[in-house]
């Protein structure tokens, strides 16, 4: 399984998001490699296909299938599982996405 | 940016709901005035502001006001335009103001660097408060500290908060 941890440094969630992807991966015993990566310019944004800070790809699917457009440098709008809006991604929401990986390798 | 003591420059700035407010005018008729800058796209505004929302409701018996004020760039973020804010004010039911700092003028006079950014204001003005609404963006119920909500309670019974600054938490403000 490859995953991607893309960051932004004008939102100060990363740190806190990468803290979750490392607890979901270690809850599921997953061995993934994952790469961190900083996105510095609206280039960059574009060419990841980068819609806000945090993003994670996992097997280069984004975990919110509600990821769109535009891609820039901003802080990235998640709703969380009670409708909640946050800007961090849900352990369940990266959850869901790492199985439904793992499903699919299967 | 205002340090804790001086007094808040004051504005007129047009409001969301077709009138122009302006500080001078709110503090003649409230005990304290918050103002927040603050945008449409921020996820950190958007997982603030049912709380500001409860915020109000909660103090405005007690002469508390909010003003949200809104000065992004919108070339860049056009979510935040005056007329999309006026959309979000009437789909989130906001019961507080929210006004457009269309020049930056304001946001620059306070020095305010995110959205969500507070400075609270007593009755004569004078900056009070200034930093988040509380300690946890993420979960409401895991917050510790109610740094808006203590603040408000103090300067409501002529304390000092115990604290009184705190780092604002969340997007950059987008300057023109």
């Amino acid at each position: 399984m490859n995953i991607q941890f893309l960051w932004w440094d004008g939102c100060p969630s990363h740190d806190e998001a990468w803290q979750r992807l490392q607890h979901v991966l270690k809850t599921l015993q997953v061995d993934a490699e994952v790469e961190h990566i900083q996105v510095k310019t609206e280039a960059e944004a574009g060419r990841w296909r980068f819609p806000g800070s945090p993003t994670i790809f996992v097997n280069g699917q984004d975990i919110d299938p509600r990821a769109a457009p535009p891609y820039r440098l901003t802080c990235r709008l998640y709703f969380r599982e009670d409708g909640r809006p946050s800007p961090l991604p849900s352990d369940e929401m990266i959850t869901r996405a790492i199985r439904r990986a793992q499903h699919e390798f299967d | 940016m205002l340090e804790i003591g001086k007094t808040g420059p004051d504005f007129s700035l047009p409001g969301v709901d077709g009138q122009t407010h302006n500080l001078s005018g709110l503090l003649a008729t409230h005990q304290a005035v918050v103002v927040i800058f603050s945008c449409n796209h921020c996820p950190y505004v958007r997982a603030w502001e049912s709380r500001m929302i409860d915020i109000q409701r909660d103090y405005q018996d007690k002469g508390v006001i909010l003003v949200a004020v809104g000065a992004n760039d919108t070339v860049k973020y056009p979510d935040d335009s005056f007329e999309n804010m006026k959309a979000h004010a009437q789909e989130m039911g906001f019961n507080f103001l929210y006004v457009r700092d269309e020049s930056q003028a304001v946001t620059h006079a306070y020095g305010a660097t995110h959205t969500p950014h507070v400075f609270l204001l007593d009755s004569a003005g004078v900056l009070i408060f200034r930093g988040a609404i509380d300690d946890n963006y993420d979960d409401p119920g895991a917050v510790k500290q109610h740094y808006l909500r203590d603040a408000l309670d103090a300067v409501l019974s002529g304390q000092t908060p115990a604290i009184t600054t705190s780092n604002a938490v969340g997007c950059t403000i987008k300057w023109k």
